[in-house]
């Protein structure tokens, strides 16, 4: 290891709002704590994904309903909103998934070495965030 | 550290369900992975556009029925596990967690009696 300029910090009783936002975190801990932050939102949005599930296949009505909901809204919540809220959940599965891929790769194989760690986190993000645009971009009707 | 161990002086480490529910949201993430596969293979090899009969179509076969409901169970403790997980390194007052364990679990459990009683409306 080179030389350290000076003595590396150490972080004892880490305080949120001093320590977390200096902190640089390696790729394999943003996707790590991306991967939580998923999960959690997924778990809040539970509720409005059944919705859609129950509504897509109760009827040809709520099928239109719910089509009609993503153009021009419902009461007062406007369409691009319903949009966003579906794009939201496509991220977070979408990276959930293949973060969660990763975990169960390296469980498998063993991978668990700093440079396999660095470069699949990268990936993962490459791939959950490259998808998710071209996904956004097909559900803002961009082509 | 005592020397007593037993009673209210008793040491008791491990909640003993780790390897459990390490295994289990391991195996259940490989079934929804699954399931994600088999779903968007029906979607994808549709032919023509995708409307309300194509798709509530692909629902309505006895095999995915049973498949799904696998699926909403399997994801019932996939979330449970991955949520106690958050609680338990984020909430330290004992109170407070078991609030939000309930919470949670009725959460879970509602979403899941839904999302089966829209499965099998069809």
């Amino acid at each position: 290891m080179t030389e350290l300029a000076r003595k590396r910090p150490e972080f004892r009783n880490i305080n949120a709002l001093k320590d977390l936002p200096t902190y640089r975190l390696p790729a394999a801990g943003i996707v790590s704590i991306l991967h939580r932050i998923s999960g959690f939102l997924m778990f809040l949005l539970m509720p409005l994904f059944i919705w859609l599930f129950d509504n897509s296949i109760t009827s040809e009505i709520s099928f239109a309903q719910l089509s009609a909901a993503f153009g021009i809204g419902i009461g007062f919540v406007p369409g691009w909103f319903f949009k966003l809220l579906a794009l939201a959940l496509i991220w977070a599965y979408l990276h959930h998934f293949i973060a969660g891929m990763r975990h169960i790769y390296m469980d498998a194989f063993h991978a668990v070495g700093k440079e396999f760690g660095k470069s699949s986190a990268v990936a993962t993000l490459v791939l959950s965030l490259g998808l998710t645009a071209v996904l956004a971009a097909k559900l803002f009707g961009l082509y | 550290m005592s020397s007593v161990n037993y009673g209210s002086k008793r040491i008791v480490t491990g909640a003993g369900y780790g390897f459990r529910d390490w295994l289990a949201q391991r195996v259940t993430a490989v079934l929804m992975a699954l399931f994600t596969v088999v779903l968007l293979a029906q979607v994808i090899f549709t032919s023509g556009p995708i409307g309300y009969e194509e798709w509530a179509g692909i629902f309505a076969a006895q095999w995915m029925k049973v498949l799904t409901f696998s699926v909403i169970i399997a994801l019932l403790y996939h979330v449970w596990v991955g949520m106690r997980d958050i609680w338990m390194d984020y909430v330290k007052p004992l109170a407070v967690r078991m609030v939000l364990h309930v919470f949670t679990l009725v959460w879970l459990v509602g979403c899941a009696g839904w999302a089966v009683q829209a499965l099998w409306r069809l």
